[in-house]
């Protein structure tokens, strides 16, 4: 058995038929995460994300594939440190 | 500055309303707006036997590029109006779409991975050829009076129809129509006479548009595409947007956001610099040397009115419906509203039909308009961030596309127009069998090519203005006395139903009752695409648009679900 992977290909589903377009899923899921940030200020915004990342992490569980998340979460940051929104 | 089109100045002759001033000027359909949406209500309603008036308040077309993106069903419904050719032959056909963060590829679409198709996925043209072409159109018609410099004052609705006042340069005319089309645009002053709202969100931003001409072989002949980038070198933490369109001219869009003075930006000293920027640094060799022909700044918005038709009052287009830019939504889906619509109201009018059939257009059209909405709003959410925190997801959707194949789907520089599949109408019947493939009742017939006699076509072009049934056969010699006396008995009901014979092979047509036409699908596409068996059936509406299907169609079926698809039967629409 193959130690389990990070997937970084496209994931989203959701039971019934495939949407007629790819990226409907993907689209939908942005959609919703945009509308719970709605009407917060930053530091609340900040608290959601913290919030969600701790109850996906929880989903997950395997700390294996967490492991690869954090690193490519961390690698692209340090790869362009100029990424910082002005 | 504009040098590569010359404006057609139209004939406006006088009114002959007023030299009878004393008279009641009656007119069966007056359409308001002749811009694309109602120059293709009115040639459709010409096409289909109905007279028609098309008012229009200036004498010329559009004033620079404007709707640029013409989407597949868009050119299949110009196709049936009888343009589709020269917009195809004169436009810029494109199916790739690339998208750059700073100067890194990180999203790339084909807007038609499919073959077989009479038509691309897109074709850019500037509006003001669509228009010309719609116009000469227009003119060789006897159903349709086209009337240029009739400006439309008041609006009157009344239970049986509407009176307008109409200005012209020479004086002003009372008309009396029993149903207007109100194609008037955005800013549609006959919905403002009439106090009706538009229901939605405004945008906080600006951009720039600029028609530039200019010589370059950036993309091979046939293979042009669209290019987005986000936060370019050239044109730092906005984005910009470049399209090739006729003429070599190209345009460009760019973000200027919301503080940006729209009339300062637009001045060519302002424009230049920018315009020249993105040559140098963006295409990847050298520049060009280019002329500017027209710049713009523009603002949106994402709403539509909660109900299309208002008794005798019929909203198509940018009157009815508004959205973003990005993603090409706004004339394909105003043709496609006209599409809908012109159908219905002729067989109301032929007396095919209750008046709530019209019902039906305000609910398709406005299903229609909220997936158009709801896709321009969620691409305008990504390209022009509300808040912090929509900016850093953005910035983390983009700088993971440069890694991770997963967030490139994310990245949305726009998704293009599709036709809706109006499965929600209350028009379709239900499948009472299982049916393996993309469409289902509502959605649009997918193209194929065909064979008729010696001539190779396309399915669609045997299709549109009547209703059909598409009957599947492997030969035309294996048709059966049963299928024989259907076929006659759907071309006497009312509205008539004319069969298409589709079959695996040619073979002998003694026999067939008349006005059956024989195609063979070459390609065995139209089977595949419509999970066709031997002897199903598909009846499809007048736009084309599926209404129902069997395995094995009786008259009783095919009456009931032609009875529904024209608003006799079922619950009425909302």
């Amino acid at each position: 058995m193959n130690a389990p992977q990070l997937v970084t290909t496209p994931h989203f589903h959701r039971a019934g038929p495939a949407p007629a377009q790819p990226y409907a899923h993907g689209d939908a899921f942005v959609e919703q995460l945009l509308a719970a940030h709605r009407g917060l200020d930053d530091a609340t915004s900040q608290r959601l994300n913290a919030r969600l990342v701790l109850l996906l992490a929880n989903h997950i569980g395997d700390l294996a594939v967490l492991e690869q998340a954090l690193v490519a979460a961390r690698a692209g940051l340090v790869a362009t440190p100029e990424e910082t929104t002005p | 500055m504009l040098s590569t089109y010359t404006y057609p100045r139209y004939a406006a002759p006088r009114a002959p309303e007023l030299d009878a001033p004393h008279a009641h000027h009656h007119a069966r359909v007056v359409v308001v707006g002749a811009g694309p949406v109602g120059l293709a209500a009115a040639i459709d309603l010409a096409l289909q036997g109905v007279a028609v008036t098309l008012l229009d308040e200036d004498n010329t077309v559009s004033l620079g590029s404007r709707g640029l993106c013409y989407a597949q069903r868009t050119l299949e419904v110009l196709d049936r109006l009888g343009v589709g050719d020269a917009v195809v032959a004169k436009g810029v056909t494109w199916n790739v779409g690339r998208t750059f963060h700073r100067d890194t590829e990180v999203f790339r679409f084909e807007l038609q991975p499919e073959p077989d198709h009479q038509r691309p996925g897109m074709v850019n043209l500037q509006q003001y050829w669509l228009e010309q072409f719609l116009v000469e159109r227009a003119l060789q018609l006897p159903k349709l009076s086209l009337r240029f410099r009739h400006q439309v004052t008041h609006v009157e609705p009344q239970a049986d129809g509407a009176v307008l006042q109409v200005a012209t340069p020479e004086g002003a005319f009372t008309l009396h129509a029993d149903w207007v089309i109100v194609a008037d645009g955005a800013r549609s002053p006959i919905r403002r006479q009439l106090g009706l709202e538009l229901e939605g969100q405004v945008f906080r931003d600006r951009f720039l548009i600029a028609d530039v001409v200019m010589k370059t072989d950036l993309f091979p002949p046939g293979q042009a595409e669209r290019w987005f980038w986000f936060d370019p070198p050239f044109h730092r933490g906005q984005s910009v947007l470049l399209h090739k369109e006729a003429d070599d001219v190209w345009r460009i869009d760019f973000q200027l956001g919301w503080d940006a003075d729209p009339e300062a930006e637009k001045q060519p000293e302002r424009v230049l610099p920018r315009v020249r920027a993105l040559l140098e640094q963006g295409l990847g060799r050298e520049a060009p040397a280019f002329e500017l022909e027209w710049a713009s700044v523009y603002t949106f918005q994402c709403r539509r009115m909660a109900s299309f038709r208002h008794g005798r009052l019929l909203f198509v287009g940018d009157a009815a419906h508004q959205v973003s830019p990005f993603g090409a939504r706004g004339a394909n889906s105003g043709i496609q509203d006209a599409d809908n619509l012109v159908w219905k109201l002729k067989a109301v009018l032929a007396g095919h039909a209750p008046e709530r059939l019209l019902d039906s257009y305000s609910a398709e059209r406005g299903a229609a308009a909220d997936e158009n909405i709801r896709a321009s709003t969620r691409s305008t959410d990504f390209i022009t961030p509300k808040s912090p925190a929509s900016q850093v997801l953005r910035d983390a959707v983009l700088s993971l596309a440069r890694e991770h194949v997963f967030a490139r789907g994310l990245v949305n520089s726009g998704r293009l127009s599709v036709p809706t599949h109006l499965a929600d109408s209350p028009l379709n019947s239900p499948d009472h069998e299982a049916w393996d493939c993309a469409v289902a009742p509502g959605s649009p017939l997918p193209d194929a090519p065909v064979r008729h006699g010696a001539d190779d076509g396309w399915l669609l072009r045997h299709t549109g203005g009547d209703f059909v049934l598409l009957l599947f056969e492997p030969t035309p010699a294996s048709l059966g006395p049963a299928q024989r006396r259907l076929i006659e008995a759907l071309s006497a009901l009312t509205p008539p139903v004319r069969t298409l014979l589709l079959c695996e092979r040619d073979g002998p047509t003694e026999g067939l009752p008349p006005g059956t036409r024989v195609l063979i699908d070459t390609r065995h596409r139209a089977t595949l695409r419509l999970d066709a068996s031997p002897g199903s059936a598909v009846l499809l509406r007048p736009d084309q648009h599926l209404a129902a299907r069997w395995r094995v169609p009786t008259l009783n079926a095919v009456q009931a679900a032609l009875a529904r698809a024209c608003g006799h039967t079922g619950a009425p629409a909302a």
